[in-house]
């Protein structure tokens, strides 16, 4: 049986070892030299082991007993996981390495947090969500405070590692209390003792519902959200737009898991809590954007209220509701990384400039680019015809066909509000006064990310890059 | 030909996508190449849509011309047109080419603005001719991102005030209406919109937070949908947006926005509201028409009193709108069909009244009534067609204008006879505002020094006017050119109404004794 339950979790294998390999060869290559080489080998990487997951692999698989398991779901969230990890590593290399953060730490921190997004997708036990959530945590938390002479990095870290152990402690106090009642750590055991019985014991709704506040923290849902605005201003920005695209992903996809595999049985316990966390985060993320001068912390707020839209999908408890987040989390992954790849070009005098007000008449000086981020931020707004309003479609019809009308009319009313502060970066761009002009210098690697987003966008309305047929799959497999 | 549809609605956009991929550079030869490319491939898309007109067939109620092709998400790109759409479709093909003339004196950003306008009449054709659901918002809400640049980027001192007033506007009604599409989609299982014609979607009474809602499910859909097409349209008193927008526009948007984008709302009440929810607008319908009324007679008090030449025109189109919407809901044949026309000769009427402005305005760049007067001793040319416009907006017989008013009154006249009298009025206040914006304008004495030396219109914009005078006068002479295409659609339509209507009125009559039973 060991030789099984190791092909099940190889890719997880080979990426640790690499991990180790990788850390070994900077450590003995000589300071940083060898960061930009490791960059490349890691994203070329990424990109093979998505590529292999998503082609050569099947059917769903248990490995240690049941407590990691392989599945059309789990290999749906690796492989957005692999690919956004993939495309920031390499949009982000030009600017790491001008302002002399390129470290070969940075790649070894990537691969780490990735192996824990991994184990957390394909947890099939409380155990193995702690140890993959904790893995990619510490990661992140480094990654966080990477500039170690800028206060405001530093701060960033230390504020996130509190707040996250914290969260971690919420968690796992859940964790704690739901092995006490269910008498396993196993979601398909915690699943089996709750079809038995008449009654839910009320020890158990606890933990269910603390370890739905520790993901939510994760996933920055509102009330849970307070680290992110300060983690993504505070963190270079190269980091920011690896903390908004694949751990979200990761965290979603763990979500998802856990309510449908432990919980499943009791749809009506969590779904409320859910479309609770729904509906503050997309209206906090709305309202609270609106007010915010720095494009980064805007991003953050952004990153909130997407994240809302897309517990909308989970909130709605059907297949149908776990295909849409899994549309939606792909499409806002996409539309992250574009709009970032334009943040880590912004620039004047060599200094990153993340005021949105310095993108004054932005489109007179670089309308490819400017257009291209027009079309990202209304994607993002959710305005037809581009593919962000097809996530949005998705999630809200899976709410009102499980009934939930009232949240789908909530999400519609928190999206006017939203479009509201991309429109204020489209004014700036378009219509803004004339002011100091930002450097129009971008990296090929940046602006192919950026063009590449943006035609995304545009393009897969025609059919969604065939996407939905895989997400129907994978959500089957969660929801039966 | 089987994708004719398809053909005319992208045929623009894929110009768009050339000029903006091909077309380099800031320089005198490059804006002109942008300006004949979109000429070019706006005239061609006109060229190409006399062949669905040609090829249509007013006897068939149906849809003609149909396309279907599987998408994303269970929904299906499907086009058509009838009687209803097929006229709109030929109004935006028709007064585009004459659209990108007027722009010809534009220079900043020529490329961009080219490309905004192509892509904007891509969108509009698509709304005509989309026959799903979701498509159809996908082209209606698409439309507000072209137009919120032209305005925003060409317009007005107080343009950028203007572009979001009109777009969180329209953006806010539109996402009511995505909700009532989904849950019209969670009745019908379907948002294929011929199945939705036939589907009868629930009309019991049902309490929503304690308030009887007659008419149930029918009424709250249509008061969704009505909140995006009456803003839309614009209805007073969601109409506050339009004046902004227009002031403040390009002239090239003005005409747009007044001869295009304003007739989806109306399109909208009579492909979607009218047949869908028969039941929801018998309910609302008597409230929309003293609205209407009440916008006929207010908005053109409200001309009278601007000293802004667009705005002027801009209220006189909400009163116009104003017997569009009446028309509708009065529900019968004239009505509707009024209605339409209606809507098409405002399409000529207004669009040329804003070129008129835009004539003077290009050479006084100011649109304040009482910098000009005088006109007709320096431009006769340009006054004779703007008094021609003038009497057309009046509604003289013999316009295109008047058929149109002529027929919604007496088709609201059947239905409600102090509405009708009401609107009326309408008619001699925009006599009223019309003549008197001539007289200052135009009669007089010239005595403004800048004036001396202004110019009749050169070739250009007489060769831009000379359709418009030849359609409002074709079918002011002739109205049946249009009757006869949407008679036997509207007339399907109407019949589709009042069967459901007086269903609901058996349905009501059976169980009166019983729910009068039920309350003692």
């Amino acid at each position: 049986m060991t030789a099984a339950d190791f092909d099940t979790v190889l890719p997880e294998v080979l990426l640790a070892l690499y991990a180790m390999g990788a850390l070994m060869y900077g450590a003995f290559a000589g300071k940083d030299r060898a960061a930009p080489l490791l960059v490349w080998v890691t994203s070329g990487l990424f990109a093979i082991l998505a590529l292999w997951i998503a082609t050569g692999r099947g059917g769903a698989t248990a490995a240690f007993g049941g407590m990691f398991v392989d599945d059309a779901f789990a290999r749906f969230a690796k492989v957005a996981i692999l690919l956004s990890a993939a495309a920031v590593m390499v949009m982000s290399q030009d600017y790491m390495r001008r302002r002399d953060l390129l470290r070969f730490e940075f790649p070894v921190l990537v691969t780490l947090s990735v192996v824990g997004m991994m184990v957390m997708v394909s947890a099939g036990d409380l155990i193995a969500l702690y140890m993959g959530l904790e893995l990619q945590s510490l990661s992140l938390y480094v990654m966080a405070s990477l500039r170690r002479d800028s206060p405001r990095s530093t701060e960033a870290g230390m504020k996130f590692f509190v707040l996250g152990a914290l969260s971690s402690g919420i968690l796992l106090y859940g964790a704690s209390l739901t092995y006490g009642y269910a008498g396993t750590t196993q979601f398909a055991g915690i699943l089996a003792s709750l079809q038995g019985e008449g009654e839910v014991p009320l020890g158990l709704l606890f933990g269910l519902v603390f370890i739905l506040a520790g993901l939510a923290f994760k996933l920055s849902a509102a009330p849970f959200h307070m680290w992110t605005p300060d983690v993504y201003e505070g963190a270079p920005t190269p980091i920011t737009a690896f903390f908004a695209t694949a751990p979200k992903v990761a965290a979603m996809a763990l979500t998802a898991r856990l309510v449908q595999d432990a919980f499943g049985a009791i749809p009506g316990d969590w779904t409320q809590v859910l479309a609770a966390l729904a509906v503050a985060s997309m209206f906090l993320g709305s309202v609270a954007a609106i007010g915010q001068r720095d494009i980064k912390r805007l991003m953050a707020y952004s990153s909130i209220a997407h994240m809302g839209y897309a517990l909308v999908g989970l909130a709605a408890g059907t297949a149908a509701g776990v295909e849409a987040t899994l549309i939606y989390m792909a499409i806002y992954v996409v539309m992250s990384i574009g709009t970032f790849a334009f943040i880590l070009s912004m620039e004047r005098d060599g200094q990153p400039v993340t005021t949105i007000d310095a993108l004054n008449q932005f489109s007179r000086r670089s309308p490819v680019r400017a257009l291209a981020m027009l079309v990202l931020l209304f994607s993002l707004a959710g305005v037809p015809p581009f593919l962000g309003f097809f996530g949005k479609f998705y999630v809200l019809r899976a709410a009102v066909d499980a009934g939930l009308a009232w949240l789908a009319i909530l999400g519609a009313i928190a999206s006017v509000i939203g479009a509201f502060y991309y429109l204020r970066i489209v004014f700036f761009m378009y219509f803004g006064r004339e002011g100091e002009a930002l450097e129009s210098r971008m990296v090929p690697a940046q602006w192919a990310t950026l063009m590449g987003s943006a035609a995304v966008m545009v393009l897969g309305i025609a059919n969604l890059f065939g996407i939905e047929g895989v997400a129907a799959v994978a959500a089957e497999t969660l929801v039966r | 030909m089987d994708n004719v549809l398809s053909i005319i609605t992208f045929l623009p956009a894929v110009a768009a996508a050339i000029l903006a991929l091909f077309l380099r550079g800031e320089d005198p030869a490059a804006q002109r190449n942008a300006k004949w490319v979109a000429l070019f491939a706006t005239t061609l898309t006109f060229a190409i849509s006399l062949v669905v007109l040609n090829g249509f067939d007013p006897e068939d109620t149906g849809f003609q011309f149909v396309e279907e092709t599987t998408w994303v998400a269970g929904l299906t790109y499907r086009m058509g047109v009838d009687g209803i759409s097929v006229l709109f479709v030929m109004l935006t093909t028709f007064l585009m080419p004459l659209v990108i003339a007027a722009c010809w004196s534009v220079e900043t950003r020529v490329k961009e603005y080219m490309i905004a306008f192509l892509l904007l009449e891509s969108l509009m054709i698509g709304v005509f001719c989309a026959l799903d659901l979701i498509l159809f918002y996908l082209f209606f809400e698409a439309g507000l991102i072209p137009m919120f640049l032209i305005i925003g980027i060409w317009g007005g001192a107080n343009r950028i005030y203007a572009a979001f007033k009109f777009f969180l506007y329209t953006f806010f009604g539109s996402v009511l209406m995505l909700i009532a599409m989904i849950a019209m989609y969670v009745d019908a299982g379907t948002t294929d919109i011929v199945t939705l014609l036939g589907h009868e979607f629930p009309s019991q009474t049902i309490a929503v937070a304690g308030i009887q809602i007659a008419g149930g499910l029918q009424t709250l859909l249509f008061l969704a949908f009505f909140a995006s097409f009456a803003v839309k349209m614009p209805m007073w008193p969601v109409h506050t947006w339009l004046p902004d927008a227009h002031v403040q526009a390009p002239t090239a948007g003005s005409v747009v926005l007044a001869a295009i984008l304003l007739k989806m709302g109306g399109y909208g009440f009579l492909r979607f509201s009218l047949p869908m929810f028969p039941v929801g607008a018998e309910v609302v319908g008597p409230l929309i028409l003293w609205l209407s009324a009440i916008a006929i007679v207010y908005t053109s008090l409200v001309a009278l009193a601007q000293h802004d030449m667009k705005k002027l025109i801009a209220y006189s189109s909400v009163a116009h709108m104003g017997f569009v919407t009446m028309g509708i809901f009065a529900a019968n044949q004239q009505g509707v069909d009024g209605a339409i026309f209606q809507m098409l000769s405002h399409g000529f009427i207004s669009g040329a009244l804003f070129l008129c402005v835009g004539v003077i305005y290009d050479r006084m760049h100011t649109r304040e009534i009482d910098a000009y007067g005088g006109l007709v001793n320096r431009m006769p040319a340009y006054a004779l067609v703007f008094l021609f416009f003038t009497m057309a907006n009046v509604g003289l017989p013999g316009t295109s204008g008047f058929v149109g008013e002529f027929l919604t009154l007496a088709g609201t006249f059947q239905v409600d006879t102090w509405v009708a009298l009401f609107a009326t009025t309408g008619v001699i206040l925009s006599a009223a505002y019309a003549l008197w914006l001539y007289r200052r304008v135009v009669f007089g004495d010239l005595v403004k020094e800048g004036l001396r030396s202004i110019t009749d219109m050169t070739w250009r914009e007489r060769a831009i006017f000379a359709p418009l005078v030849a359609m409002t006068l074709l079918l002011g002479v002739y109205p049946s050119l249009v009757t006869d295409v949407t008679g036997p659609s509207v007339a399907a339509l109407v019949a589709d109404f009042e069967a459901a209507t007086a269903a609901r009125a058996e349905g009501l009559a059976q169980l009166g004794p019983a729910a009068a039973q039920g309350g003692e």
